[in-house]
């Protein structure tokens, strides 16, 4: 073989690139990841989303996410002033009917606001990883479960595609996986936060909208933040447990 | 986004129970209604309706083998079904299905129609010739005894089997009505009114569909209709339709009047997407005219030509008023945003596999099933059967 000096050079980062990526092989175990110390959730700090879509980029990278379908998501709420006609009745009410908008996620960011009335604010969505969680009640085989540190689970290996589930989430945080047939969903990044990593999400959040939080460590800050803090969970009357903690949450929000 | 209205959370757009989970209540609701209707004779006497018993073990027979396979071919994975029997998870409705389907099905509907043709059997299978011969000796199970104490025996257990299969026709659909109405996420289904009202519909849907079968296949065979019978059906038919009525209206005017979160929203469902469907279809013409027609045969003393075409007109019209319900339930279900701000649409395919065509395929296949299942078994008596046969 004539291999010329100046295209080892080339080939040889490539080849030790590679190499990295045989040796990487499958994910190693997390021998010092005990899941009874954990028990995950996540705090959302709504003032602080700016709607760049860099958390929903990142989950679909991070998790071969289908096109069309969304781990995570960003809402852009539109909340106007009271509308009145001219006479001074009040036609709707914006609490109940806010606007909403979420062109393909908020993947690629929103449009320019033009509204200069009422009020706009971002909402970052995702599995709220409820500890009472209806999804996991309706599995016909146990498929769909929480682990013991909290985090909602699907085994792709068991799952009979029934979406049940899909229908039983208050969220619409699941969707069936269009190529693989079953269902979908957030894993809170779970390769990842066993490792003792953050999650894609969070990890890319350039303002700290998104934070993992673990609520068995008394060390999280998030036990400071919710003493401190007017917190919020969605649907709170769907008592589904959940622990997707939101900052500053409008009442317009469902 | 084409076909959306309003705002849907992202993963709504698509809809992922088609037409064929629509059939599936539909289906199961035949069955019950079919075996209430042969245990009205069985077990609570009414003997009027006596030619239509084993037609309608029969017809509940070809629907609920059927009732399983719009179940199975939605499934993303159709072969990991089985998990449902093998690693059933204790806190879901849905896992439940396969058992009391089983028990439906062998421990009661089979059971029952061996029990009530076990004597035709062990005759067929002395007279008939070939593969004929080689099926219904199979059929006996061995048990060829037809004395007359053994025949009183299949009788008194037979009473037995259809008193335990009321009660298991109730929970096979109250079950699957607890299916949807368990759903607290969703507003449209979620209501302890649900099984009930499936139930009362089914039995709406069954009696009405053993009651077509009925004048068909007299008709058919060139015989006289029994207008006894078909008379004391319809009247069954209109006071069970009457019961499932109120039911529906008392689930509408309670959701109407208690206006919760999600009233404006599906309010305004039911006035666009759902207008043809719930309001025209299943309310108007698959509820309110038959039940008219019916109340008609009950208070007018009408000529028979015209009860019998009453009949068949309100049968008809409650089917597709039933048929109507169960798809508003399960695809209105899923036409509005859990966000309460914005619609979808339903589009049906036509050829894969939850499309148009498997959908029609699998409502016209119990009809099949009924055919070789009246053939093998004949439901009717039969008049060439010499009556010495069956003292030997």
């Amino acid at each position: 073989m004539n291999l010329s000096r100046r295209r080892l050079m080339i080939l040889l980062p490539a080849a030790a690139v590679a190499w990295k990526s045989v040796l990487a092989g499958t994910p190693e175990e997390s021998p010092n990841y005990k899941m009874s110390e954990h028990w995950w959730g996540m705090l959302i700090d709504i003032p602080k989303c700016i709607g760049c879509g860099n958390c929903v980029r990142a989950c679909q990278v991070e998790n071969d996410v289908p096109d069309g379908h969304f781990r995570t998501w960003i809402e852009r709420y539109h909340r106007s002033d009271w509308p009145m006609t001219e006479s001074g009745e009040v036609t709707a009410n914006p609490l109940i009917v806010p606007e909403v908008i979420s062109p393909d996620g908020g993947k690629e960011g929103f449009p320019v606001a033009t509204d200069t009335e009422g009020k706009y604010f971002f909402v970052p969505k995702m599995c709220n990883h409820c500890s009472d969680s209806p999804c996991t009640q309706v599995c016909p085989v146990g498929a769909t479960f929480i682990s013991p540190d909290g985090v909602v689970l699907v085994d792709p290996t068991y799952c009979l595609g029934c979406a049940y589930c899909v229908q039983a989430c208050p969220y619409g945080c699941r969707y069936i996986h269009p190529e693989k047939n079953v269902a979908d969903k957030c894993t809170l990044c779970y390769h990842r936060i066993t490792k003792g990593l953050t999650t894609a999400c969070c990890e890319a959040c350039p303002t700290g909208a998104r934070q993992l939080v673990d609520l068995k460590n008394p060390n999280d800050p998030i036990h400071e933040f919710l003493k401190t803090h007017s917190v919020q969970v969605l649907k709170p009357q769907m008592a589904t447990g959940a622990k997707l903690f939101y900052n500053d949450l409008d009442g317009s929000v469902r | 986004m084409s076909g959306v209205e309003g705002y849907m959370y992202p993963n709504e757009i698509t809809l992922y129970w088609s037409v064929l989970i629509v059939l599936y209540p539909y289906i199961t609701g035949l069955v019950a209604g079919a075996f209430i209707l042969a245990s009205l004779e069985r077990v609570f006497r009414v003997e009027a309706v006596k030619p239509t018993y084993r037609l309608a073990l029969l017809t509940a027979l070809a629907f609920l083998l059927v009732a399983p396979l719009p179940l199975v071919l939605h499934l993303g994975h159709p072969f990991r079904s089985p998990e449902m029997y093998f690693t059933p998870h204790s806190t879901s409705a849905m896992a439940m299905f396969g058992y009391v389907y089983m028990w439906y099905l062998m421990a009661v509907l089979v059971f029952e129609i061996w029990l009530d043709y076990r004597r035709e059997i062990v005759l067929f299978s002395r007279s008939s010739t070939g593969l004929l011969r080689l099926i219904y000796k199979v059929m006996t199970l061995g048990s060829t005894n037809i004395s007359e104490r053994s025949l009183a025996i299949d009788e008194r257990v037979g009473w037995i089997v259809t008193l335990i299969g009321i009660p298991s026709a109730f929970l096979l659909h109250g079950y699957v009505g607890f299916i949807f109405g368990s759903i607290k996420a969703n507003p449209w289904w979620s209501s302890p009114l649900m099984p009930v009202v499936f139930i009362f519909s089914a039995m709406v849907s069954g009696v009405a569909g053993v009651m077509l079968l009925y004048m068909a296949l007299t008709r058919l065979r060139k015989e006289k209709i029994d207008m006894h019978c078909v008379d004391t059906i319809a009247m069954y038919m209109f006071y069970i339709f009457i019961i499932d009525f109120s039911l529906e209206m008392l689930d509408l005017i309670h959701r109407i009047y208690e206006a919760d979160e999600s009233f404006r929203s599906l309010d305004f469902m039911v006035h666009t997407q759902l207008y043809f469907s719930q309001i025209v279809l299943q309310i108007g013409l698959g509820t309110i005219l038959p039940l008219i027609l019916l109340f008609l045969t009950q208070v007018v003393k009408l000529p028979e030509i015209a009860r019998k075409r009453i009949y068949v007109v309100s049968g008809c019209l409650a089917l597709i008023g039933i048929f109507a319900m169960r798809w508003n339930v399960v695809i209105g279900g899923q036409l509005f945003s859990k966000s309460f701000l914005g619609y979808t649409t339903y589009k049906m395919s036509l050829v894969t596999r939850e499309g148009l065509l498997v959908a029609i395929f699998l409502t016209l296949l119990p009809l099949a099933f009924l055919w070789a299942l009246v053939k093998l078994l004949p439901p009717w008596p039969d008049k060439s059967e010499p009556e010495g046969v069956a003292a030997d």
